[in-house]
């Protein structure tokens, strides 16, 4: 059809900028794109995997972005146990991200398949599943479209196990996963991070990695350590960027377990997902600028959390500042500052300040005024340590 | 308004029969009736024989269409769809504008000139053809595939771009990703991603426009028109909007556009029933089923659809009108990995909305080559000249970032501006605002 015919945009004038609304200042030195090549929170070694993962030395690796290393994991998971399904949107062609790319072709449409497009049926499937035995990881396509499901996982997963007392039933082994955060131009329904609304929701476990092999670990530990539902939330710029050696075999990280990615004695930055980079970024300029030694804590499990980790870093070093891309108002960070002043009050030397999105919408062409970047939390880190 | 209602039941049997609420008719078992009386359904003939009803037993809903695929007229003796061939160029010209369009917004998207965009190949007819029929006063709820009800109800090129570059020009003030259009008159309420979450929303607004024309006899009377796609017909909200809006008797046509794909997921893997319309009847709403490519038949099919809506008091009407998705989903898809090239290419050569028009038009002498070419042309033109006056103009001032979340700014949201004012100004290096109008002060 010769409406299709390519057309030429010769009579435009170049823009002066490209869309992309991630285009840093020229003179910037703190708002840069993160460069996830040299991060050092990633393992671009196969040395400095083993030694963080406490791996056996014969484990081999393979450097993976993240969705490779989820459907790694995914993978994993599906030929270790015959209880394992996976399902949702568009999943059986490897899904919108990739992440189950070819595991219909592998495990069979018994086991890998699409559904229709219903979040409370997906995860009222899932739940389903679980309470008569089986390992379902369900997939919402956005996390900004789990909303049809919140019924299921509020009053349904999250109530399961506690409604049905000593019959014992429960929901454990569902795994609910799903893409959130920013990613510069996904505006009100392809950017949001809901984690906080699901964390105050007792009985569902919320976890958000930080890096692929993160992610690989975290995701089997979901699917295979516990008999709770978990709600696995997949920072989808990171998809893509951020590459890092990861474990070829089966491994899991603990949940409810937060790391400290960096030690440090001045300040703790406490944090989750892509925002560890902005905090990593702002914590190299910081200790250039300011000689401070700046301690870093991944909560990697939003809920139930790792209180004790948080409590002894602040009481070593008398600062905190948490940092989450979605919104501040009733935020993952009012409760984290919250415990801090209960549990670590007579150590604190300054406020615990909050850096996170504003308490708005993230519109299409204000994104970057709307979430943390690197010189809001450099602000903040300026701000608690001369307090 | 009860009375009023009553009164128009009364005098139509076959609502009197079927539509009269069932807390007003006492219904009891009488002794030796041939029928069940429960409240959950009146009027069922008892039987001795056990049968399921297995539905592919039952016949395929037929597809109404006036013109076949070369766009000759099927039915000599049919009347004349009393519309002026002056009309019917413009219908066309829609078409042909939105595909236009199309083609250079996804050409612009894959060159990095805009975010996202969506094309509507192949679904031009539906939505063209379907706005045609309804009034200015009418209400609009949309999907995102709808480009066509905005071209056809008078969005100008300057509004579709200033929209897709979300500039300072835009009705959403920049807010939202690209094809997400909001017009306030003739009013189409802004796009919103999420599926189906429209169709309750447009049971609601129906009632809303009965119950104002029922206060007010002078003002004209209403309907909502619904679209959305088949796949987003399995949501929740799909069953919600239907069932409510029948139950409340609200003044909606919900005009399903059923392409065959929602993303990669084909039909057979959405439902398993007769398409979308055997569900209307189940809600028992009066349900058609249109050929999607037939523009004469959507438009007929509409305008039948709004007179019933508006009468007896009000009711629902769905309108299954079937397509083919030609193009990919979006610009983040790429639907070769899930369908066969040649699959696409054997519906873009079998039939098309435009050609079949076009086809028409020629038949009747009202088109030719050398008219095709020239408007493409022109409207080419028109469309890149609107895309580069639109690309440079401003983007909205910052603070639109903080306002319309609540009527009123919050004190909160003041201190967060006050804020990121500070900031910007302390790290001026930081921070590239000139594409922003009134820069800093736009905080």
């Amino acid at each position: 059809m010769h409406t299709l015919r390519s057309p030429t945009l010769r009579l435009i004038r170049p823009p002066c900028r490209r869309y992309s609304t991630a285009a840093p200042s020229a003179a910037a030195r703190l708002n840069l794109p993160i460069d996830y090549r040299s991060s050092p929170l990633l393992h671009h070694s196969s040395a400095s995997l083993s030694n963080n993962l406490d791996l056996p030395e014969s484990t081999t690796s393979k450097s993976l972005n993240m969705y490779q290393a989820i459907n790694s994991a995914l993978r994993t998971a599906l030929t270790a146990s015959n209880q394992v399904m996976l399902f949702g949107e568009d999943v059986a062609f490897g899904g919108v991200f990739r992440c189950s790319m070819d595991l219909q072709s592998e495990f069979g449409s018994e086991r890998v398949f699409n559904t229709p497009l219903t979040e409370q049926g997906i995860v009222g499937f899932a739940i389903g599943a679980a309470a008569e035995g089986m390992r379902p990881v369900a997939e919402i396509q956005f996390a900004d479209y789990v909303f049809p499901a919140f019924d299921q996982i509020v009053n349904e997963a999250a109530k399961f196990r506690y409604r049905e007392g000593s019959t014992e039933s429960n929901a454990g082994g569902m795994v609910v996963r799903m893409p959130c955060g920013a990613v510069g131009h996904g505006a009100l329904y392809h950017t949001q991070s809901p984690e906080a609304l699901f964390s105050h929701v007792p009985g569902v476990r919320v976890v958000m990695p930080r890096s692929p092999s993160q992610a690989k670990g975290l995701l089997l530990a979901s699917i295979f350590e516990h008999n709770d539902p978990v709600i696995f939330m997949e920072p989808k710029i990171l998809y893509r960027a951020a590459v890092e050696h990861v474990p070829s075999e089966y491994y899991t990280i603990p949940l409810s377990k937060a790391e400290i990615v960096k030690p440090g004695n001045d300040l703790t930055i406490i944090s989750y997902g892509q925002p560890m980079y902005l905090c990593s970024a702002a914590i190299a300029a910081a200790e250039k600028a300011m000689g401070a030694n700046i301690e870093l804590i991944d909560l990697r499990t939003i809920y139930p959390w790792d209180r004790q980790t948080v409590l002894d870093s602040v009481t070593k070093t008398g600062r905190a500042i948490v940092v989450h891309e979605s919104m501040i108002n009733y935020g993952v960070g009012a409760e984290v500052a919250a415990t801090i002043q209960d549990g670590a009050f007579l150590r604190l030397e300054a406020p615990v300040k909050r850096v996170a999105g504003w308490s708005t919408h993230t519109g299409l062409e204000f994104e970057k005024f709307i979430l943390p970047d690197v010189a809001r939390i450099y602000d903040a880190i300026k701000q608690t340590l001369e307090y | 308004m009860s009375l009023n209602l009553l009164g128009r039941f009364a005098r139509s049997p076959r609502v009197a029969l079927n539509r009269v609420p069932r807390r007003w008719s006492s219904i009891s078992q009488r002794p030796g009736s041939d029928r069940v009386q429960f409240p959950g359904a009146v009027n069922s003939k008892f039987t001795t024989e056990m049968s399921f009803i297995n539905p592919t037993d039952l016949p395929s809903i037929p597809t109404f269409r006036v013109m076949n695929s070369d766009g000759e007229l099927l039915d000599p003796n049919r009347k004349p769809l009393g519309v002026s061939n002056e009309e019917i160029l413009t219908w066309y010209k829609n078409m042909l504008a939105v595909s236009v369009m199309d083609v250079v917004m996804f050409e612009a998207q894959r060159q990095g000139r805009l975010s996202f965009y969506m094309v509507s190949a192949g679904e031009e007819g539906i939505s063209v053809g379907s706005a045609a029929a309804l009034t200015p006063d009418d209400v609009v709820f949309a999907q995102y595939r709808e480009t066509g009800v905005f071209q056809q109800r008078g969005f100008t090129l300057h509004d579709f771009m200033s929209q897709l570059f979300a500039n300072c020009n835009d009705n959403g003030r920049g807010r939202n990703m690209p094809v997400h259009y909001g017009c306030k008159y003739p009013r189409i309420h802004a796009i919103s991603s999420p599926l189906a979450t429209q169709i309750p929303q447009a049971s609601g607004a129906a009632y809303a426009l009965k119950l104002q024309a029922l206060q007010n006899p002078d003002i004209p009377q209403r309907i909502v028109a619904c679209y959305f796609g088949e796949g987003a017909a399995s949501e929740g909200d799909f069953h919600a909007g239907l069932n409510i809006a029948a139950t409340r008797s609200s003044p909606v046509v919900f005009i399903c556009r059923n392409n065959g794909y929602a993303i990669s997921t084909p039909t057979l893997e959405q439902y398993r029933g007769d398409g979308i319309a055997s569900r209307g009847v189940g809600y028992g709403i009066d349900t058609i089923r249109v050929d999607g490519n037939d523009i004469f038949a959507v438009y007929e099919a509409m305008q039948e659809a709004r007179r019933i809506a508006l009468s007896d008091g009000g009711r629902p009407v769905l309108i299954e009108a079937m397509s083919y998705r030609v193009s990919h989903h979006s610009t983040s898809d790429d639907s070769f990995a899930y369908r066969a090239r040649v699959e696409v290419e054997d519906w873009k050569r079998r039939d098309n909305p435009i050609i079949r028009l076009r086809k028409w038009l020629e038949n009747q002498g009202l088109w030719n080559e050398d008219l095709e070419r020239d408007t493409r042309d022109k409207m080419r033109k028109d469309v890149l000249k609107a895309f580069g006056e639109a690309e440079r103009e401003k983007k909205p001032p910052i603070r639109e970032a903080f306002t319309d979340v609540y009527e009123e700014v919050t004190e909160e949201a003041e201190a967060q501006m006050k804020e990121l004012r500070r900031i910007v100004e302390t790290y001026p290096d930081e921070y590239d605002l000139r594409q922003y109008q009134d820069g800093v002060k736009g905080i």
